[in-house]
């Protein structure tokens, strides 16, 4: 199998590759459950860091799961009705407002907070609550959902489908709920995913929209890795790991399930 | 009258007139066909009887002489059977049949038995807890159907619910909606482009051409006394015959017919299966293809008009392609039509 140079010469690169991904990882997860990472794994194995950042942070793991589901919430009851519209009227004004919720894909996180900062700034209650950080998430993961629904909506004959509804007796809203939500559900659930994992990780918008008392997960990871020691901050990595991971993979499964429906 | 449909016009937003004004009335119990070549409006009648189309202003609609024309879709009391079928991926074969009685707001077990009964009446017992993806096409055709009939419409509506199946399975099918259809007792319409699925289904097949109702009939009288030759040529292809007609003698190349009464300005034609190939008759014509098709030949003949004439002949050998042949049309069997004029 390895016998030509050059299928020797794909396995070392391929392996040194992995190795490039996986060996920092490793060795921050390491050095969160290290006694002192200074002296090596031979000070010995502890989940005193791990204890200690889910003192000192849980607070942040809470409002960040709180966030993402808000969030989600959110972007189910705008994105959904906003993906059926335009999938049910194609035509130029639809391309135009799909790109224009698109927009803020292609914005730095760091200009939409500062838009939101000018725009709602003056509104002290608003601007110290969590429901501030929340619509810039909204903004940021809501043209995810609108596409990943979208993408499913286009593949069936949505049209059709609607009308044979309506000819045995279903007003508009039961269309809605009975034939489109249904047959959308791939999509939906592949979005929601997406969503939640984006929302929980985001930084560059919410370190710059976050208050002393709204620190998420990834704002704390920062402050810790600026005033913690390395030891606190790798356990807080691995907390954070062991949170996305598991949303990754579930994300990667709902994505081929969705497009197992579209082809 | 049951149904009655008043000056109903289609113009779209782009100026497309897809049916010009059209006068339609259907007794209860009647099966209708609209038959025509695509894009003749058939569709868009039919969408506008179910409220899927809004037809021009002036239209009017009625009912057992309720006027409906304003009536949204869902609350027509219509079934439709559209030709992808439309059913639902994400209910099985009981959830389809059942919907409508559910938006009825029908009891559970109302809606069970008279699912049951539908199932039943379509024989699809078997497949009843079936999901739609695992469904033949015939199946899918039947459930459609049962889907449609069992909220009991007062109007069934399908579009060409045969033609998304394959050729053989066709001809099964049409006899089998044709019976189910008798059996339900229903007021029909349905939309086709093939005129042997019109007339073995229909009552009365409405012939449409260019966004009209060109002739409405049984169809043994659109067959024998077709009114215009888009009818004649649509319905059994009627084939132009002869050069010119002069009084009561109509001209070939070399010979003359004889026709039972004076036809001057008018166009005479006539069907494959009535001409005969005839040693003795003095109507000549030469043999310019043969085409073998099992029962008979058809056999194309230069010389009886300005396009070639096909005869049907049934016998074990047929003439060569070359030879001259007699030719004995019954005069009877010609029709004749006013001229029609030209398309530029």
């Amino acid at each position: 199998m390895f016998k030509s140079p050059a299928k020797l010469f794909q396995l070392a690169i391929t392996l040194l590759a992995c190795a490039f991904l996986l060996i920092p990882t490793l060795q921050s997860a390491l050095a969160g459950v290290t006694v002192n990472y200074f002296r090596g794994v031979s000070s010995g194995l502890t989940f005193k860091w791990i204890i200690e950042v889910w003192a000192l942070y849980s607070g942040s793991i809470f409002l960040s799961i709180g966030l993402a589901l808000a969030c989600l919430v959110c972007t189910l009851i705008i994105g959904v009705p906003a993906a059926y519209a335009l999938a049910r009227n194609p035509g130029r004004l639809s391309r135009m407002l799909e790109e224009f919720i698109s927009l803020p894909l292609a914005i730095p996180g760091l200009a939409l907070a500062l838009a939101l900062l000018q725009l709602y700034g003056g509104w002290r209650e608003f601007r110290m609550s969590w429901t501030f950080i929340l619509v810039g998430h909204v903004l940021y993961t809501l043209p995810f959902m609108v596409r990943s629904v979208m993408s499913v909506l286009a593949a069936i004959d949505l049209k059709t489908l609607e009308e044979g509804a309506a000819s045995l007796g279903a007003p508009s809203h039961r269309r809605f709920l009975d034939i489109v939500v249904p047959n959308a559900l791939p999509g939906i659930l592949a979005g929601a995913l997406t969503v939640v994992t984006l929302s929980i990780g985001e930084f560059n918008l919410t370190w710059m929209l976050h208050t002393p008392f709204l620190k998420t997960l990834p704002v704390g990871l920062a402050d810790s890795y600026a005033s913690m020691r390395l030891e606190i901050a790798s356990a807080y990595t691995l907390i954070f790991f062991a949170m996305i991971v598991p949303l990754l993979l579930a994300m990667q499964w709902a994505t081929a399930r969705a497009q197992r429906i579209m082809s | 009258m049951t149904l009655s449909l008043t000056n109903t016009a289609k113009t779209y937003a782009d100026g497309t007139r897809a049916l010009r004004s059209t006068n339609l009335d259907v007794a209860q119990g009647e099966i209708i066909s609209l038959l025509g070549p695509s894009g003749c409006g058939k569709s868009t009648l039919l969408r506008i009887i179910a409220g899927l189309e809004t037809p021009d202003e002036g239209a009017k609609l009625l009912f057992n002489g309720e006027d409906f024309t304003q009536i949204p879709v869902e609350k027509r009391k219509v079934g439709m059977v559209f030709q992808s079928y439309a059913l639902f991926p994400n209910m099985s074969v009981r959830g389809n049949i059942g919907y409508g009685l559910k938006m009825q707001k029908l009891s559970k077990t109302e809606i069970n038995t008279r699912v049951d009964e539908v199932i039943e009446l379509c024989r699809l017992e078997p497949y009843a807890t079936r999901s739609i993806t695992a469904l033949s096409g015939g199946q899918r055709q039947r459930v459609a159907l049962a889907r449609a009939f069992a909220p009991r419409p007062r109007l069934l509506l399908l579009d060409e619910p045969l033609s998304a199946l394959d050729a053989a399975l066709r001809g099964q099918l049409r006899d089998e909606l044709a019976q189910l259809l008798r059996s339900f007792g229903i007021t029909a319409i349905f939309v086709t482009h093939d005129q042997d699925e019109a007339m073995a289904i229909a009552d009365r097949v409405a012939v449409m051409s260019h966004g009209e109702i060109t002739q409405i009939g049984t169809p043994e009288a659109l067959y024998r006394a077709p009114k215009s030759e888009f009818v004649a040529r649509f319905i059994g292809a009627a084939m132009p015959l002869g050069r010119h007609i002069q009084a009561d003698t109509m001209y070939f190349e070399t010979s003359t017919l004889k026709l039972p009464a004076p036809a001057a300005g008018k166009t005479a034609f006539v069907r494959a299966e009535d001409v005969r190939l005839d040693d003795n008759s003095p109507l000549r014509a030469k043999v310019m293809s043969v085409t073998f098709l099992g029962t008979h030949y058809r056999i194309a003949l230069e010389g009886l008009a300005p396009d070639p004439v096909f005869a049907l002949h049934s016998a074990l050998s047929a003439p060569k392609v070359g030879d001259t042949v007699g030719v004995a049309i019954d005069p009877a069997a010609i029709l004749m039509l006013p001229a029609e004029k030209k398309a530029a």
